[in-house]
Formats: structure tokens, C-alpha cells, sequence
């Protein structure tokens, strides 16, 4: 099976179609964008860009949101897989 | 999610990608779908299931329960320019309505096209009457719309 770009999942510190920060020593000024983005999301405002692994289609693969600018997203978190609801 | 996949030819058919997250592996996405959704569903889910372990993704959108150490429901209606439209929000015994998402996802695309110059009064469906927000519609909404 075909596994490709596979990190962790992080957020980009950047909303979409903007450039991610430098990351500074040790990923401090990442860290702290990260947190500042976290309290921003808004409606009327720009999503968080992340990127983040993925499975689609048989493949293990990697998710990045600022891929889809051009099209409308429909992001939809949930607690758990096997989850009844 | 097998309701959202279940409805998934109608927002392809919108332009609408689809992007389901939770915390759990993309390897225990990938035995969800193989043993238990690809059966609720033709052909499993059709689009990408993102594994947020640690939560960092729910944090940046608010919606990660520390206590719990799980995302909560939460809906984002994105559009074409990254712009967050809609966010919807709940705890997790009450499911979504998909519905619902694209119903709104009809309305906003209607904001787009008509540049703003209308908008969908409150449980607007397609082909409903739209308002034209202007100096003239100030006090006489009731002329045009009725609850």
C-alpha cells in the first residue's frame, strides 16, 4: 500500500493561502502562532491552514487545506471512528 | 460520517470537498471504512478521513475537548477563498444533519453569485424568494417575507 508524506498532524500556523512562519529554535515562534491562530477562528474570518495525514481511496496520504483554495470545504470534525451517532 | 457520504454525489455535484477529522490513526480510518462504513456505504467513504492525533487541528478550530481528549461535532463551510462562512458546533450524543449543510452551502454559494447584493432570510430553501437588502427593504421586510 502506497504511504506518502505521512507526518503528524499540525497546523500550519498560517490561515489558508498565507505563508507559514519561519519555524524559530527548538519551533517556539510556531508554537506560539499556533496558539494565537487557535483563538481566531471565526466566521467571516480566514481558516487555520493545517496539513495532516490521511487515509482516502485505499491509501494512506496527507491532507493539506490550503490545496482546496478555489473550492468550497466542508471540514467536519467528530469525536471517534466507531462512534454510533 | 456515512451520512455525509451518503449525500456526497450532491456536493460534488455543488463543488464542495468534503474533509473528515478525528483523532484517531489514519490506519484506524482505513479499518473503519473497510469494515464497517464500505458496508453502510457503496463503494466506503469517498473522501479524505484526516487523523488529528494530539488534537492540534481541533484546537486551531476550538472545537478539542481537553477533557475528554476528543473533537467535538464540528461543521466549517469553507469557501473558495478560505473564508470560514459557517461553523456549527456540539457535543457528541446528537448527531448532524446533512441537510442542513447543504442547504446553507446553497445559500452562501447564491451570497457569492449575486455578489452579495442578496440575502436568505431566516429557513431560506432554493428557489424561495431571496431579499434585496437596500434603504428600501428598512421597515417593509414584512412585504416581502413572513415567517
Amino acid at each position: 500500500m502506497a504511504e506518502k508524506g505521512v507526518g503528524c498532524a499540525r497546523p500550519t500556523g498560517a490561515v489558508v493561502g498565507e505563508k507559514a512562519p519561519e519555524r524559530g529554535a527548538e519551533g517556539k515562534e510556531m508554537h506560539e502562532r499556533e496558539e494565537k491562530t487557535m483563538v481566531t477562528v471565526k466566521v467571516g474570518g480566514k481558516a487555520p491552514d493545517f496539513e495532516a495525514p490521511a487515509y482516502y481511496k485505499g491509501e494512506f496520504t496527507s491532507v493539506k487545506l490550503s490545496d482546496h483554495l478555489g473550492k468550497w470545504v466542508i471540514l467536519c470534525f467528530y469525536p471517534g471512528d466507531f462512534t454510533f451517532v | 460520517m456515512s451520512a455525509v457520504a451518503d449525500k456526497y454525489s450532491e456536493f460534488q455535484k455543488l463543488g464542495v470537498d468534503i474533509i473528515s477529522v478525528s483523532v484517531d490513526s489514519q490506519f484506524v480510518h482505513k479499518v473503519w471504512n473497510d469494515e464497517e462504513l464500505s458496508k453502510m456505504v457503496e463503494g466506503g467513504i469517498p473522501f479524505p478521513m484526516v487523523s488529528d492525533a494530539g488534537g492540534h487541528l481541533g484546537r486551531a478550530y476550538g472545537v478539542y475537548d481537553e477533557a475528554s481528549g476528543v473533537n467535538f461535532r464540528g461543521r466549517f463551510i469553507i469557501d473558495p477563498d478560505g473564508v470560514v462562512q459557517a461553523m456549527e458546533m456540539l457535543t457528541p450524543p446528537v448527531g448532524r444533519k446533512v441537510e442542513e449543510s447543504i442547504r446553507q452551502v446553497k445559500a452562501f454559494q447564491h451570497v457569492r453569485k449575486t455578489k452579495g447584493s442578496e440575502a436568505m432570510p431566516s429557513g431560506w430553501e432554493p428557489g424561495k424568494p431571496t431579499l434585496k437588502p437596500g434603504p428600501d427593504l428598512v421597515g417593509k421586510v414584512w412585504k416581502v417575507w413572513k415567517p
